[in-house]
């Protein structure tokens, strides 16, 4: 779906020589927290959801902008990796493991539950897919708020709260740490601890897209029937896209639960996969640095529009008459509509194939 | 000692000051609760019970440290979401608040606590009922209402002793509030040696409650409790009527409201009971002036939480005058040792934070109204 | 045995209104193969229009017949919906008929997610009153179950529109041309119809269906809000795909199967399961189903087109 020519041509700002561009976004990324720190701590806490929010982009990426596979359900498996942690670090069983246990069991039981969903809905395409994948997320949702009878496993509506902080090599990430008299806020240590995280993510799907099982995605996206008919395993194909889709996903929901400490299944309902989806909607299925850009810009927008909209509206209008949240409805909704008629391929368009033809940049 | 000294010295400093010019202290706290969403109705009421208070402490022109201290509000939106919420805090404590009214719902206020915790910042929930809240052990988050253990203890005991109900079936709406409220409610049934004759379960999105009550009716209970908020218990009284059941219909304070009333419309009978957190308005001393004080400032009818956030926001500003000082840690311990005559009843916390003693009252619908029975203590 | 049977019309209460709406899907769906996700906030629409014209008609007017006041709700909500149905296709999907799959999908979410929130801007967040127009005085047909007057009301509307659709797409020139467009629109179009203006009719048609659905919806529950759209709308949806998409006679066995499911799943799913699952399941019972057709038997009970066609 990616892979059509209404593509526009990219303005020329986005064009930098890639020579500039890439030490440019690593600064950024690395300057970032210290920027927002002089804003306000908020804004680091804000940043810290943009990264997790880039992981779950990347991850319904891959099923979605790589193999085809739209999934309105892709909240599921962040909530599997959010128990995951809650149950395996909390008081809620009396667990307390090692991150290093926890966060990679988190992303293979979200895997399971991701290959759980494909098993069944290999045959489906297109339109059904959403529906079934949209139920599946329900579903899990509705379990995790009921399951605290008759046995209590997921505490049920009541969620799980004081859930163990990420603890990485004895160091705390929860408290503020002292350097040789500088003080680091735990806001910032979780910055960087989520962006190793999403770095590692970027170099693995880069891999991923360019190998062979890359290339079967983008011809099974394209057409399912010509894959099936050169030999590519659909099947198997398709069930590695939601694995290792759902894997994202549960990565980031771990580090969401062990970041807020405090898990609860109104965080996962539909509405967050509906977010998501826009996000990779709006920066360009199919291309990272698309999706990682409509991650980031989706996250910050209520913040935007909390700091902007209202005071703007104040002041023109003497009152609020259309609150942030409304207004980020209808952004939404409007960014799904309008860049499906005018910009089909996002912001950040994936090139037109699916391998680099620039070696050196591989 | 030496503290005290350093108080003294700054108190006896700003005396100084104040000779030569008038000195004016803004202190500034904050209000968390969702102002825009699905609730935004009860965030609003709790931003208006604040702001009523700070407004009054203004006008008494409050001197703290002997400082004249003119309080600032800063408002912000939780969305009901846990995950805003943690945001919302962060905002709060960047913005130096010295205290927090809020947050209005559980699902923001536990999440939001820790955050308040590590700043040392002392909030204050108006209407976050979850016994969790004050269960984790925080030394900064209090709560002026009851929390739904109590609510629920007090109106099951009550329907087995005053309403003489032994068969009694259970809703709930698979949320945190109501599902903590009918737990409760369930267990203190059965300790007053009332009978569950069923437990059934919906969501806070449905609108059809026909399934479940006919299974109830087969049971033939004497009273259905509904642990939920009004836009589910009033379609669900107008079905009980529909199919015909004749038992009573028992809320907790989320179903007694003026929505309730509006929405069920001729649903409601004397047969119709729910409870409240803390004394009638009107049973109270200041109460019906608060109301009118209310109307006449903000041109509506209090909702539910309004005079909560107001005894909130009172008892951070009598506990900053009984410690002299706005600074959190100064004025928490005058927190924890609060005893102030509030609009919904005297205000002193327990060491988990929750209101000591809290009441509750067991209403009755008449005659287009909810009319007090009786208050427990 | 009351029981059952009290049941069983709540289920044929729920059922019927499922049906009207999963019409609208199936409609849509057999002739352009989209699943219209906008299509339950149709319903929304349909309900708070009614409500407004009512409120205001009732205070204009005091005293007027709540037939009356019916009908004029009826009849200004179903040519609003109409034109907001005829609008999404002009102007969201018609562009994208030849997209890849996944665009007119997404457009679909974005507008039922525009739907709402423009609704939530007009009518604001809060539940209102639907007022009961037809009288819900419970009637005792026989001992131990009750029947309501509206709950008649519901059932006779929605089979007399069933009715009327099938007359429609089965015996005039319309019904004709729509059938001749499902099949193939361009070769529809060589046979000299206009396949733009069938499809737009279908989408005009299925939108008052879900007008008049809305309607009905209300006026049993009493209430209307900006969200009520959109689980009715999923499970009609639902509906539609049990009885096999495409499929009219389909979309009215699979929406009166999906009420009864549900109204017996929350009845008597505890004794089912020896009390590990309850009431409080009720909700995933329609997917379970629609799991479970699309993988077992993907042309739904009924059958006509493959699922997998999508």
């Amino acid at each position: 779906m990616t892979t059509n020519s209404t593509a526009l041509p990219l303005p020329a700002s986005f064009a930098l020589d890639r020579r500039i561009q890439r030490p440019l976004v690593i600064l950024l990324a690395l300057a970032a927290p210290l920027v927002a720190l002089s804003m306000g701590k908020s804004w680091v806490r804000v940043l810290d959801f943009a990264l997790l929010y880039v992981l779950l982009a990347i991850g319904l990426n891959l099923v979605v902008g790589f193999a085809g596979l739209l999934d309105l359900g892709y909240i599921a498996f962040y909530a599997v990796g959010a128990y995951t942690w809650a149950f395996l670090a909390s008081p809620h069983f009396g667990i307390h493991l090692p991150f290093w246990i926890v966060l990679p069991l988190g992303a293979a039981f979200a895997a399971l539950a991701g290959i759980a969903l494909g098993f069944p809905t290999l045959r489906l395409r297109g339109d059904y897919l959403a529906i079934v994948t949209l139920g599946f997320g329900e579903i899990i949702r509705i379990f995790m708020n009921n399951l605290n009878q008759p046995i209590n496993i997921t505490n049920g509506p009541q969620g799980i709260d004081s859930i163990d902080p990420l603890t990485i090599a004895g160091l705390d990430l929860s408290k503020d740490l002292d350097l040789f008299g500088f003080q680091i806020p735990s806001l910032t240590l979780y910055y960087y601890a989520f962006l190793a995280c999403v770095v590692a993510a970027i170099i693995l799907v880069r891999r991923l897209q360019i190998s062979r099982i890359g290339r079967a995605w983008a011809a099974i996206r394209d057409d399912e029937l010509a894959a099936k008919a050169i030999g590519i395993d659909t099947r198997m194909m398709k069930l590695l896209a939601f694995g290792l889709g759902a894997t994202f996903g549960g990565v980031s929901g771990g580090l969401f639960a062990a970041f807020q400490g405090f898990v609860s299944p109104e965080s996962f309902s539909l509405m967050e996969s509906i977010v998501v989806l826009t996000m990779i909607v709006l920066g360009g299925m199919g291309n990272l640095a698309g999706v990682i850009v409509g991650a980031i810009m989706l996250t910050a927008l209520p913040e935007l529009l909390r700091h902007f909209a209202v005071p703007m509206q104040m002041a023109l209008f003497g009152k609020t008459l259309l609150d942030p949240e409304v207004l980020r409805m209808l952004l939404l909704s409007l960014a799904m509509i309008v860049m499906m008629l005018v910009r089909p391929a996002g912001l950040l368009p994936a090139r037109t194939r699916y391998a680099h033809r620039d070696r050196r940049n591989a | 000692m030496k503290q005290n000294k350093l108080i003294f010295a700054l108190a006896a400093a700003s005396l100084v000051a104040g000779a030569v010019q008038a000195k004016e202290v803004v202190v500034r706290i904050g209000h968390a609760g969702p102002l825009t969403g699905p609730a935004a109705a009860f965030g609003k009421d709790g931003e208006n019970g604040a702001r009523l208070a700070i407004e009054d402490a203004n006008a008494k022109g409050i001197k703290i440290g002997g400082d004249t201290v003119k309080f600032e509000l800063v408002s912000e939106d939780d969305q009901a979401d846990p995950r805003t919420a943690t945001t919302v805090a962060q905002r709060l404590t960047d913005s130096g608040v010295k205290g927090v009214v809020g947050h209005v719902t559980s699902g923001a206020s536990i999440p939001a606590s820790r955050i308040y915790e590590q700043a040392g910042i002392p909030v204050i929930t108006p209407s976050s009922t979850s016994p969790k809240l004050t269960q984790q052990g925080y030394k900064m988050t209090f709560r002026v209402i009851a929390n739904d253990l109590q609510q629920g203890n007090a109106l099951g005991k009550y329907a087995v002793d005053q309403l003489k109900a032994k068969k009694i079936a259970v809703i709930d709406d698979r949320t945190a509030y109501g599902q903590g409220l009918a737990d409760a409610f369930a267990n203190s049934v059965k300790v007053s040696g009332g009978q569950i004759a069923g437990r059934e379960f919906t969501n806070d999105k449905a609108t059809d409650f026909m399934a479940i009550l006919t299974k109830i009716k087969a049971t033939n209970p004497d009273a259905v409790f509904y642990g939920g908020m009004d836009a589910q218990a009033a379609p669900l009284a107008r079905q009980m009527k529909q199919l015909g059941m004749t038992a009573k219909l028992l809320t907790g304070d989320g179903g007694c409201t003026g929505e309730m009333i509006k929405m069920a419309g001729d649903a409601l009978s004397a047969t119709t009971f729910c409870t409240q957190a803390g004394i009638p308005l009107d049973k109270m001393p200041g109460g019906a002036a608060f109301r009118t004080q209310f109307k006449q400032r903000f041109g509506n009818d209090i909702h539910v939480y309004a005079p909560y956030a107001y005894d909130a926001m009172m008892s951070v500003i009598e506990a900053m005058k009984t410690a002299g000082s706005v600074e959190p840690a100064k004025y928490q311990p005058a927190l924890r040792s609060l005893a102030y005559q509030g609009v919904t009843g005297p205000v002193a916390f327990d060491d988990k934070g929750d209101i000591k003693g809290g009441a509750i009252t067991v209403y009755n619908f008449d005659a287009g109204k909810w009319a007090p029975l009786q208050t427990i203590q | 045995m009351e029981t059952f049977l009290q049941q069983t019309l709540n289920g044929l209460v729920s059922g019927s209104i499922y049906a009207l709406v999963a019409l609208g899907y199936t409609m849509v769906y057999g002739i352009l193969g989209l699943i219209n996700f906008a299509h339950g906030e149709l319903v929304m629409i349909g309900a708070l229009v009614a409500l407004q014209t009512v409120t205001a008609l009732s205070g204009a007017f005091p005293g007027l017949h709540p037939v009356i006041l019916l009908i004029a709700g009826v009849a200004v909500a179903v040519p609003v919906c109409m034109a907001v149905g005829y609008l999404i296709e002009r102007i969201g999907y018609r562009r994208l008929r030849n997209a890849p799959r996944l665009a007119p999908l997404i457009t679909a979410i974005g507008v039922s997610f525009l739907l709402q929130t423009l609704a939530m801007i007009i009518w604001g967040r809060e539940f209102h009153v639907f007022p009961q127009l037809v009288s819900t005085t419970p009637m005792q047909p026989m001992d131990g179950v009750v029947v309501s007057p509206l709950q008649i009301f519901t059932i006779v509307v929605a089979f007399a529109l069933m009715g009327g659709l099938m007359l429609l797409v089965n015996k005039s020139r319309l019904g004709r041309a729509m059938r001749a467009t499902a099949e193939n629109h361009r070769v529809a179009g060589l046979m000299g119809i206009n396949a733009n203006g069938v499809i737009a009719a279908t989408f005009i048609i299925g939108s008052g269906l879900a007008a008049l659905a809305g309607v009905l919806f209300a006026s049993n529950y009493a209430i209307a809000h900006y969200a009520m759209g959109f689980t009715p709308g999923l499970k009609a949806f639902t509906a539609a795909v049990l009885g096999g998409i495409g499929n009219l006679p389909g979309a009215m066995v699979g929406g009166l199967v999906l009420g009864l499911v549900e109204s017996f799943g929350a009845g008597y799913i505890e004794h089912l399961t020896f009390g590990f699952l309850n009431s409080s399941y009720q909700d995933i019972f329609a997917f379970m189903i629609l799991g479970a057709v699309l993988i077992f038997r993907p042309s739904g009970l009924l059958g006509e087109r493959v699922a997998d066609r999508a």
